[in-house]
């Protein structure tokens, strides 16, 4: 090959496998970024089982229960989105990546209201309320805002990479042949799921 | 700088990713990894040479006993500025960001790394947190006074700036995060045809262990800084033995990161030995697959001996008992690779050029610095010596006598290759000898004192150390000659050198299969890899050989 020739062809370089490859060593990162969480938890809880156990039955299972059958069916969605968008099913899979992102939300406003009660009794990090309690539940309402918190920070970030996503879907650069962008999402939006799932008994039913 | 031309080849810095070729946008906004390389490598020796002149003012504080010229609150925050800058933004980039940027994808056969944009965002993100520590600095509060540990309960205490430096180090690690699954993605994807895993040069394998301690160990860290963080502003208490919490457990969690990143650290290092010794001394390495193998196993080993920063701190004995087993597990790794480099020599045709002068330095610092960790090591010797100038002699051996003085060796080996010029060897070999007597006179006196007792980070010390102190900051001074001397052969060569051909060592790995510097797509064919990696009857096929040129 002439020199000539290699000058300005930088090709576009496609590689889905590698792609999904690093979106799975990030997924790493991040399991062990909640990991760090889990570990401080289990911790405390075996310093203090009976302070934690009693905190736990402040917490409202029903809201915790809604939020992770909303959880659960957006991860439904945005598989069924990957999946339609496969077909060359373009609106369905808008149509989904929508929904999810409705369920997103609608998890943040339920988190919300959630938060806002406790905070309205008095339970918060620092408060005299709280300050007043034992230390097994001063941990406990800790440890509840900082990795519920966190995964509320995910899930917004989640929402944000959902839509971009959407966003390439509807102008064609994300289609039926180069859909390894919407697997990741769909990755990400699982991750975030599964950590739910481990939250939720933690916090709600381990009463 | 005027650029050396190769034939009709334009090489990188003549071509670039952006629309223009030259100018600062064409380099800030470059996906190129060569590119990339180069800017991490402007980047961290200004903060080499920042944290450097922090240490020789520390020192000329402690040339005596009783204030010299600055007060204890200043001493504090300058040995923390001097851990904070040395590791974050020198040591632990290091060697990947710089040298595995350049050369990972051409050890490899590759265009480019897997990931070439988010390269460019690792090198931006470190630019932010880079920014932020020197930030920290000047804004009310005063610079952070707690060592690089961030120990708990102090750093919840204090009122300096922790909050800020502690967010710039989260910063940071995205951006080794970032760089690491890059790299292991990388290895796995874009290897050369024929290059199979066992084909891969040494370098490849150090770069890929450090990867996944980057990918895995970071993340630990990341959560550390945030819940502390958190106690500053909110107090919930995780740490806080106030309101129930464990400040030990802070320890742990730190450690589990910052052990592991002390083998980010000197895991790319013992590669760069790998390459250079074949190069120098014209034979394949011994024990290749040994060496591959010892990168994997100080990654996975290096993972469960964190607790041994913490024998003292109150472990329960069946803990201790085990954290130090383990740490002397990992002795084994690195020693087989020290062997197995020193066996590399026998009956090699050894030519003492620079870079091989430097690997020589390496090894008789690092094994040292590796010996007196056996002795931290064991329980017992550990008790006397936990917190002492002991441990700071240690901890530099290992990583400024060995990652340190390999960053040079690498700079030394692969600068004609990244520039496409020839530095003074003679001035290169003087500057290694002036550095192997100043850092002895430097550190040694060091294990001397920490054994008679002097505790680290101590603004003051009783009078009978103080003619070794003298000693140390005397040896101080010679390193600074050597770095300097380092620095001027090798800016001067920019201007001065000979042009290098495209294989001045004889090498033989892929990168000096091109011409130097590098085109920007690297190779105009994509190789074809036949070979062992370090088979040197390669030579006679090869396109660029060192036509039996002479540099002096």
């Amino acid at each position: 090959m002439s020199s000539t020739e290699i000058i300005n062809t930088h090709e576009v370089h496609r590689d889905d496998v590698g792609a999904r490859m690093g979106m799975w060593l990030f997924l790493f990162t991040e399991l062990l970024l909640f990991g760090g969480l889990f570990l401080v938890y289990a911790i405390y809880r075996f310093k203090y089982p009976d302070q934690f156990q009693a905190a736990a039955m402040e917490l409202n299972t029903t809201v915790g229960a809604l939020n992770t059958i909303i959880l659960l069916t957006s991860s439904l969605t945005v598989a069924l989105s990957i999946a339609a968008l496969q077909k060359g099913k373009r609106v369905l899979s808008i149509a989904l990546l929508g929904i999810t992102d409705i369920l997103a939300v609608a998890f943040m406003i339920n988190k919300y209201f959630e938060w806002s009660a406790k905070i309205h009794h008095g339970i918060y990090p620092g408060s005299e309320h709280l300050l007043s309690l034992p230390d097994g539940q001063i941990l406990f309402y800790g440890l509840y805002y900082i990795m519920t918190g966190l995964h509320a920070l995910h899930i917004i970030i989640g929402l944000i990479f959902l839509t971009i996503v959407m966003a390439f879907v509807y102008t064609g650069s994300v289609n039926k042949d180069s859909f390894v962008k919407l697997e990741n999402a769909g990755l990400y939006w699982h991750l975030v799921d599964l950590i739910w799932i481990f939250l939720f008994p933690l916090f709600y039913l381990l009463q | 700088m005027d650029k050396p031309t190769n034939g009709a080849v334009k090489s990188f810095y003549e071509e670039g990713t952006t629309k223009k070729a030259t100018g600062l946008y064409s380099w800030l906004f470059t996906t190129d990894h060569k590119r990339i390389g180069i800017m991490y490598l402007i980047a961290l020796s200004f903060f080499f040479c920042v944290g450097m002149t922090i240490a020789l003012f520390m020192r000329w504080e402690l040339m005596a006993t009783g204030t010299q010229i600055m007060e204890a609150q200043t001493y504090n925050t300058l040995f923390t500025l001097h851990g904070i800058i040395m590791v974050f933004l020198f040591i632990i980039p290091g060697i990947p960001a710089v040298f595995g940027n350049f050369f990972l994808p051409l050890h490899l056969g590759a265009k480019d790394v897997s990931f070439p944009r988010l390269n460019l965002l690792s090198f931006w993100i470190y630019l932010i947190g880079a920014t932020l520590v020197l930030v920290s600095l000047v804004l009310p509060g005063g610079p952070i006074d707690t060592g690089w540990t961030f120990y708990i309960p102090y750093s919840i205490r204090t009122s300096t700036n922790v909050s800020f430096s502690l967010f710039a180090a989260f910063i940071l690690g995205f951006s080794s995060i970032l760089t690491g699954l890059n790299f292991v993605t990388t290895v796995h994807r874009l290897r050369a045809p024929g290059m199979s895993y066992f084909k891969m040069p040494l370098f490849v394998w150090s770069i890929y262990a450090t990867s996944w301690i980057q990918v895995l160990a970071t993340p630990v860290v990341g959560i550390t800084i945030l819940l502390v963080m958190l106690e500053r502003y909110f107090g919930v208490g995780i740490f806080d033995p106030a309101l129930g919490g464990d400040p030990i457990l802070f320890q742990h969690m730190f450690w589990i990161y910052s052990h592991p990143a002390v083998y980010i650290m000197i895991l790319p290092a013992m590669g760069v030995v790998s390459e250079i010794i074949p190069t120098f001394t014209h034979r394949t390495i011994f024990g290749y697959t040994a060496i591959a193998i010892s990168s994997l196993a100080i990654a996975f080993v290096g993972y469960l001996v964190w607790a041994h920063h913490m024998f003292t701190s109150g472990l329960s004995d069946t803990a201790s008992y085990i954290f130090s087993m383990l740490t002397f597990l990992v002795a084994l790794p690195s020693a087989i690779k020290v062997f197995n480099w020193v066996a590399s020599m026998y009956k090699g045709s050894i030519d003492p050029k620079p870079p091989f002068l430097w690997v020589m330095s390496f090894i008789g610092l690092f094994s040292i610095g590796g010996l007196t960790g056996l002795a931290l090591g064991a329980l017992s010797t550990d008790i006397h010596l936990h917190d002492t100038y002991f441990v700071v002699a240690h901890f530099h051996y290992v990583m400024f006598g060995g990652t340190g003085t390999i960053f040079i060796a690498a700079l030394f080996y692969w600068w004609p290759k990244m520039f496409g010029r020839m530095y003074n060897i003679k001035l290169a070999s003087i500057s290694a000898l002036i550095f192997f007597v100043g850092f002895n006179l430097l550190y040694f006196p060091k294990f001397i004192m920490g054994y008679q007792g002097m505790p680290r980070r101590y603004y003051d010390y009783l009078p009978e150390f103080e003619s070794l102190q003298v000693v140390a900051t005397v040896g101080s001074w010679v390193m600074l000659v050597a770095i300097t001397l380092v620095i001027y052969t090798l800016i001067s060569s920019l201007r001065k050198g000979k042009i290098a051909g495209g294989n001045p060592w004889s090498g033989v790995t892929l990168e000096w299969h091109i011409a130097s510097p590098p085109p920007l797509e690297n190779f105009d064919v994509v190789p074809e890899v036949t070979h062992e990696p370090y088979d040197f009857s390669q030579l006679k096929t090869m396109k660029y050989v060192a036509e039996g040129e002479v540099y002096e």
